[in-house]
């Protein structure tokens, strides 16, 4: 691997289990331009993924600091999503999918038998590629997470969770007089606006998006990089891309991914002025990709 | 000589035209098959189709319609003979003279006016296939050689062909549709005959259906009432029970194998279920009139209920089981049709499986649901031969499911079996009968695919 500043992994081989280990809280990435004093909230070690007889990912090491963006770069089928959708055990439910190595957040491990996966989806949401909505009001579908979780006590709270997030998403203006209609009626930029909100509804810590703006026009694409600037305020976000300017744009660390293999990992500053890697150079240049 | 015989030596013309097309293509090519438009295959072809189709629609006009010719030949030529003969009598003579010249028994074999006209019908017979013949030989041949001139390089064989199977797969699609329309004409022509008879207002709103009227007149039976409604009602009562076993049952065992089976008990379990649908339902009819429906008798009577040995309780279960793969494989159509987008969608919330299914994936596959229960519901109305064996046969007006009601199919199945006269009320009672069901199950079936239709453009 091509990281040389890279931090030890601390929890390595440690037995597995919620909240036990406090040794890393505090821990700081050295890394990050301009913030220094990060928290490390997610981390991957030695993490190999495989699809049947297939190997999607070999022994990747992830830092996720919090309250930061971190962008996964890398050309198609280089795995990017393969590691988004383990950080909330979303493979979980692709059959023949196997996951080995160690990943943790806030120091418990996620792939842990003793973990209630539900209750570890809540606290990392997720965006996807393509908007889906479900097919229910705009207020239904920021109320579905709140509901089945019973975060709100009564209707008047559960108003103000749905209008909050509403709001958060930068989409209240916009529905505030249609709450009541189909969601799917939305544009596709609302739509997936709609769908952050709806993550964001249920206060989770961490938000994985999964090219999240993929499926958009330039104009709806910038309304939702405003909006990932805003949240990092609040959350953890990894977010998957295609689009270099986008991940330029929005985060702080970037991470490139080739062949399964994470090659770089850095600040973003210094993955696109000056990357270590000659692939990832090759990459970032447009010589592939 | 026959009408097989033209269709002998049609059928080598045609094979001569595909050599004939197949050769001169390649020979206006000067044996460089890259300069032709069409592969030689579609030359010939379409010499073949040429040769082949004037003769086909000559001789299918040719058949039918030779014999009315020369059965008003036959009329002229008894001249006289015929004259004062009503239609009836002049159908019989000619039926014998036919039989005659078919050499089959007739009663009338020895008339020698008969034998006469025997003669003279074969012989007009051998005339017309002659001239069967001839025409379509000149047809064949004329097709045949004009495609065969239009062969150059630049013809757009392959164009034409295709143009002839587009309209092949035309007529194919039109015939259902218009046999549909056939049925549903003659129905609605009995019907009116029916109307006639009895009053449409004693059809829909007389409460009382006893339709066994005499049919000579030394007979003796009752006068009839035709009320439709007693049916209609022992219809939907076994309906009811069928849904209330069916719908159920059928949508959770689609849930389970669309949302919770691993595929291994998938790759059972969805067989199994279609090989249910596939026991006829005569078998079905004799389970349920021979096996549930006395135990249904023996646990009502152990629980001091009056149950009749052949009620609407044991058809309805029973037709509810037939039903069940019907709506299980339907439904798990459509919870398959929802997007794995939303599922993931609801997952990343941290939703569990049955909050999933039960607030997302049943409410998207609403319309489609909706869509099959109804299509289910149309084919439990529809069905026979289980309420014939099981429901019974007294028009009963109940909704008691432990007594024995009779259904709409069942008294048209008991109508028209046995001896009948085709004119009398209770004969064509059965197309009343047939054409108010058809009515209801085409509503059913028109909502139903719209519905479906309407479920498929949200999500496509």
């Amino acid at each position: 691997m091509n990281m040389d500043n890279y931090i030890p992994a601390t929890a390595k081989g440690a037995p597995a289990g919620m909240g036990i280990d406090p040794v890393a809280t505090g821990e700081k990435n050295i890394n990050m331009d301009g913030i220094e004093e990060t928290t490390i909230k997610m981390s991957a070690r030695n993490l190999d993924v495989f699809y049947g007889d297939k190997q999607a990912l070999f022994g990747i090491d992830l830092d996720v600091p919090e309250r930061s963006v971190t962008a996964l770069i890398g050309p198609s089928g280089c795995g990017k999503s393969t590691f988004l959708r383990c950080l909330n055990r979303m493979n979980d439910t692709i059959d023949g999918c196997r996951v080995e190595g160690d990943i943790r957040i806030d120091q418990s491990d996620i792939y842990d038998r003793a973990l209630d996966v539900v209750e570890l989806r809540t606290r990392i949401g997720m965006v996807f590629q393509k908007p889906n909505p479900f097919p229910k009001s705009i207020y239904d579908n920021v109320a579905y997470g709140p509901k089945i979780h019973g975060l709100a006590q009564d209707r008047e709270e559960l108003d103000h969770i749905v209008t909050s997030s509403l709001e958060k998403a930068g989409l209240l203006k916009e529905v505030a007089d249609r709450l009541e209609s189909p969601g799917t009626g939305l544009s596709g930029g609302q739509q997936q606006r709609l769908c952050i909100a709806r993550a964001i509804a249920v206060s989770p810590e961490v938000i994985l998006m999964d090219e999240p703006c993929s499926a958009l026009d330039p104009i709806a694409t910038a309304h939702i990089e405003e909006l990932i600037d805003e949240l990092r305020e609040n959350f953890t976000i990894v977010i998957v891309t295609h689009n270099m300017q986008q991940a330029a744009r929005v985060s702080q660390q970037t991470a490139f991914f080739h062949l399964g293999i994470l090659v770089e990992c850095n600040s973003t500053g210094e993955i696109f002025t000056s990357p270590s890697d000659e692939r990832t150079q090759g990459y970032i240049t447009g010589r592939y990709g | 000589m026959s009408p097989y015989f033209a269709v002998a030596v049609l059928i080598v013309l045609i094979t001569f035209g595909h050599i004939l097309g197949r050769r001169g293509a390649q020979q206006a090519a000067g044996g460089q098959n890259r300069l032709l438009h069409s592969l030689p295959h579609y030359y010939g072809l379409y010499v073949a189709l040429w040769t082949g189709i004037p003769a086909v629609i000559l001789i299918a006009l040719w058949i039918p319609f030779q014999p009315y010719f020369l059965d008003s030949f036959l009329i002229t030529s008894l001249g006289d003979k015929a004259i004062g003969l009503n239609n009836d009598q002049l159908g019989l003579l000619l039926n014998d003279i036919r039989n005659v010249a078919d050499g089959n028994i007739s009663s009338r074999a020895n008339d020698p006016l008969v034998i006469a006209a025997a003669n003279r019908l074969t012989e007009w017979r051998q005339l017309g296939y002659g001239g069967l013949l001839v025409i379509t030989l000149v047809a064949a041949i004329g097709g045949l050689i004009l495609a065969r001139k239009r062969v150059t390089i630049n013809l757009r064989a392959r164009n034409a062909v295709e143009r002839v199977f587009n309209v092949v797969l035309f007529v194919a699609s039109l015939i259902a549709i218009l046999t549909t329309i056939g049925i549903v004409l003659s129905l609605l022509f009995e019907t009116i005959r029916f109307f006639g008879k009895v009053p449409i207002t004693e059809f829909l709103f007389n409460l009382s259906w006893s339709p066994q009227t005499a049919l000579r007149a030394d007979q003796v039976a009752s006068a009839g009432t035709f009320g439709a409604v007693s049916l209609f009602a022992g219809t939907l009562l076994i309906t009811a029970i069928a849904m209330i076993v069916a719908v159920p049952v059928g949508l959770m065992s689609a849930t389970y194998l669309s949302e919770y089976a691993p595929r291994k008990v998938r790759d059972i379990l969805k067989p199994a279920l279609e090989i249910l649908a596939g026991i006829p339902t005569v078998v079905y009819g004799f389970f349920a009139a021979l096996t549930v429906a006395p135990a249904i008798r023996g646990w009502g009577e152990a629980l001091g209920l009056d149950v009749a040995s052949e009620s609407a309780l044991a058809a309805g279960l029973v037709m509810g089981i037939m039903i069940i793969p019907f709506v299980s494989s339907l439904s798990d159509d459509v919870i398959n049709a929802v997007p794995q987008t939303l599922r993931d969608g609801s997952y990343a919330l941290g939703a569990t499986q049955s909050e999933t299914v039960r607030q997302v994936i049943v409410p998207a596959a609403f319309p489609g649901i909706v869509g099959s229960v109804l299509l289910a519901v149309s084919r439990a109305i529809g069905e026979t031969m289980i309420v014939v064996m099981a429901a019974g046969l007294a028009a009963n007006l109940t909704i008691n499911p432990l007594e024995a009601v009779t259904t709409v199919t069942v008294q048209i199945v008991t109508l028209l079996v046995g001896d009948q006269e085709f004119d009398s009320a209770k004969t064509l009672a059965a197309f009343a009968l047939g054409l108010a069901l058809f009515c209801v199950t085409l509503a059913l079936n028109v909502i139903a695919l719209r519905t479906v239709r309407k479920y498929r453009e949200k999500y496509d």
